[in-house]
């Protein structure tokens, strides 16, 4: 009851007409973003951060809630509409949804997302309300070695398990750790990888990484092979649910928040696993199993509440340890640091106030987020319709605002320039992004964690696994690890048939979207 | 920039089941993970410090070549990347280097310019020929939309955030 109370105190202390006004700002822009074709989330939050620059923290996490937000629930407008997820948690959204808008049905499935986005958001934040305080309170006792060997294991996880090839998860990986070696080392106040310039030795900006990655490097791909053929779009009326749509929509909404805010709060981060658990989970319960793969709502539903439960799961490493777990996340660290605020066991302690601020913003963005998408669902799809060349342009002149704002140097543009065409790279040679950004954010936080916990053992490796949690944490990993190899080797026949539905789900969606697109 | 060069050679010997332009970024992961080894030979020591500034450049840099060598490997067994599906996207037609050149080459000229022109003319430059390397048709109207949100933006953020954008040509005018 305790957090409860703290919670009424922040949201008292965030609702004002000035600020509500800063969260419906959030919101539209936030959702304008997002519903651009290949805009994600995490790339939304990164072109908008600068906007909040000049804002005082409360109305910067206010707003800042709103962008995130507004961002999810733009991408699962544009995975509805245009059936092409822009993020790989939107896969699952894609195939019911567009189904359902292309049988005439859209008002329906952008409305049980919204719906479903909004009760998972808030009891997802709540989930956070309960456990962040819980998290922080143990992780204050985590001492270095511990804390180095979780961070391992958020990399691995997202590296090996998640990605489809290994071995580019690991490239990606390590491209990532070396960009987050630029700058002044820590300890010594020695430059690394500066080639002599004062630019490079004062470390990179997170925002110039991710904008350059995501946005422009999106862009120069999207450029390349951009499609001539224009896109279907399927027009869309004001959205809202019969009664029976109610019916069938709120266990869904419930099941897949269950699904997916522990997914969201496990170093193992992404909604990919939750929203196609969830998918699965419902295809299996409905009772109009008929409807599957042609539009159920269910499909909907449950993969939507448990993309946006997960997101708001990411909260609890992030708050209570200071570690992202998903590209959204890592943006968040990055604008929470730009307030000289550090997440992690004692901001819990020492700056409460702001923590039960941002979580009362999130609810506020949250609801925001219903109360205007609702019924502006009409006019962001128009927003589909803009001509390819103006909105990729729009994303070079924004991501090159966001870029020059940070510093007001003309090299933060060539930096831009330079991860831009990483960014392009990458996406040609198949090599994903959320290791590359972790890397980026997660190395330095090694790094010192490494070499605190080797100054108190005085250089002894033997200091790396003094703690029994640490030492639990590399036998996870390496079971993580081994396991699926062991699988392979020891159980061929068994490994395939459990394997082949989890590789043919993801794999349905973009095959699928090529196909309906031709047509 | 040599990775361009190299994905051009790739889209040429598109049918070839070896994907050659894998040897290209295989080399310049060896290039990074060599430089990021030699970066870190010329650091110093400071004492107190059992671990020091180089072992964790010496792994990162030592894992990149390990890197590189397998991906050779993978590459001659014939391991092929899955490239990015998207909205916009179309795999299926061989991809348009020229274009993204002519977008490098807007954005090396805003680069160039940003500090003389300033914001609100460079911003307009970038857009309308950005506009123009996408393949939009009409110039007029592109610098016309270009112009309006470069000096919006360029009011937005200084009225609103307070932040000053670089006014450069037109300082005292806006």
């Amino acid at each position: 009851m305790d957090s409860l109370n703290l919670l009424w105190g922040g949201l008292e202390a965030a609702v004002t007409p000035e600020n509500l006004l800063w969260a419906a700002l959030g919101v539209l822009l936030g959702t304008f973003v997002g519903v651009l074709p290949g805009i994600g989330p995490a790339m939304a939050v990164a072109l908008l951060l600068p906007v909040t620059y000049g804002l005082d923290a409360t109305q910067a996490f206010i707003m800042f809630a709103g962008i995130y937000y507004g961002g999810m629930y733009g991408g699962s407008t544009t995975s509805i509409l245009l059936n092409t997820p822009g993020e790989s948690a939107s896969v699952m959204t894609a195939i019911e949804g567009n189904k359902m808008a292309k049988a005439g049905r859209a008002a329906q499935a952008l409305a049980t997302a919204a719906i479903g986005s909004f009760i998972a958001g808030t009891i997802g934040t709540m989930g956070v309300v309960f456990f962040a305080p819980a998290l922080a309170e143990v992780a204050v006792k985590i001492g270095a070695p511990s804390y180095l060997a979780i961070t391992v294991m958020a990399l691995v996880l997202v590296t090996a398990v998640l990605g489809s090839s290994k071995l580019r998860g690991f490239i990606a990986l390590f491209i990532g750790l070396t960009i987050g070696l630029v700058g002044l080392d820590l300890n010594t106040g020695q430059p690394r990888l500066s080639f002599g310039t004062t630019q490079l030795a004062d470390r990179l900006d997170i925002v110039v990484v991710a904008v350059g990655i995501f946005a422009l490097g999106e862009a120069f791909w999207v450029a390349a092979h951009l499609r001539r053929t224009p896109l279907q779009i399927t027009p869309v009326g004001q959205p809202f649910m019969g009664k029976e749509d109610w019916r069938r929509s709120w266990k869904p909404w419930l099941r897949g928040t269950a699904l997916g805010f522990p997914f969201g709060a496990i170093p193992a981060g992404g909604a990919e696993t939750p929203t196609f658990l969830s998918y699965l989970a419902e295809k299996k319960l409905t009772k109009h199993p008929e409807e599957f793969g042609k539009g159920a709502i269910e499909g909907v539903a449950g993969p939507e509440a448990a993309n946006n439960a997960s997101a708001a799961g990411t909260f609890v490493p992030l708050l209570a340890m200071g570690l992202p777990v998903t590209a959204t996340a890592t943006i968040m660290l990055a604008a929470l640091q730009s307030y000289g605020i550090q997440p992690g066991p004692q901001l819990m302690t020492e700056q409460p106030d702001l923590v039960w601020t941002l979580l009362a913003s999130l609810l506020i963005g949250n609801t925001m987020l219903l109360v205007l998408n609702l019924p502006l669902a009409p006019l962001w799809a128009k927003l589909l319709r803009v001509p390819r060349p103006y909105l990729y342009a729009g994303i070079l002149f924004f991501a090159s605002l966001g870029a020059y704002t940070v510093n007001l140097d003309a090299f933060d543009l060539f930096l831009l320039l330079i991860f831009g065409l990483l960014g392009l790279a990458m996406r040609r040679f198949g090599l994903p992004v959320l290791p590359l950004i972790l890397g980026v954010i997660l190395g330095p936080i090694m790094e010192s964690k490494l070499r605190e916990a080797l100054a108190l053992s005085g250089g002894d490796a033997s200091g790396l696994v003094n703690e029994p949690l640490s030492v639990i944490v590399y036998v996870l990993i390496a079971l993580f690890l081994v396991v699926p190899i062991a699988a392979r080797f020891l159980l061929p026949s068994r490994f395939d048939r459990t394997n082949d539905p989890a590789d043919d789900g993801p794999a349905d969606g973009p095959s699928d979207d090529r196909e309906l697109v031709d047509r | 920039m040599t990775e361009t060069s190299h994905e051009t050679t790739a889209a040429a010997t598109e049918p070839v089941r070896i994907d050659r332009a894998q040897f290209g970024l295989a080399g310049f992961l060896a290039l990074l993970g060599g430089y990021t080894l030699y970066d870190a030979s010329t650091l110093e020591v400071g004492f107190a410090d059992p671990v020091g500034p180089r072992v964790f450049p010496y792994v990162i840099g030592s894992v990149l070549l390990l890197l590189a060598v397998l991906l050779v490997i993978a590459t001659l067994r014939g391991s092929r990347p899955e490239a990015d599906d998207g909205e916009d996207v179309d795999l299926d037609t061989p991809a348009d280097w020229v274009t993204v050149g002519k977008l490098v080459g807007v954005l090396v000229f805003t680069i160039a310019t940003i500090t003389v022109l300033g914001w609100a003319i460079s911003g307009a430059l970038l857009f309308a020929g950005a506009a123009w390397a996408l393949g939009s048709t009409t110039l007029v109207r592109d610098v016309l939309v270009g112009i309006v949100m470069s000096v919006a933006s360029w009011y937005g953020f200084y009225v609103g955030l307070g932040i000053p954008l670089s006014p450069g040509l037109l300082d005292g005018i806006l």
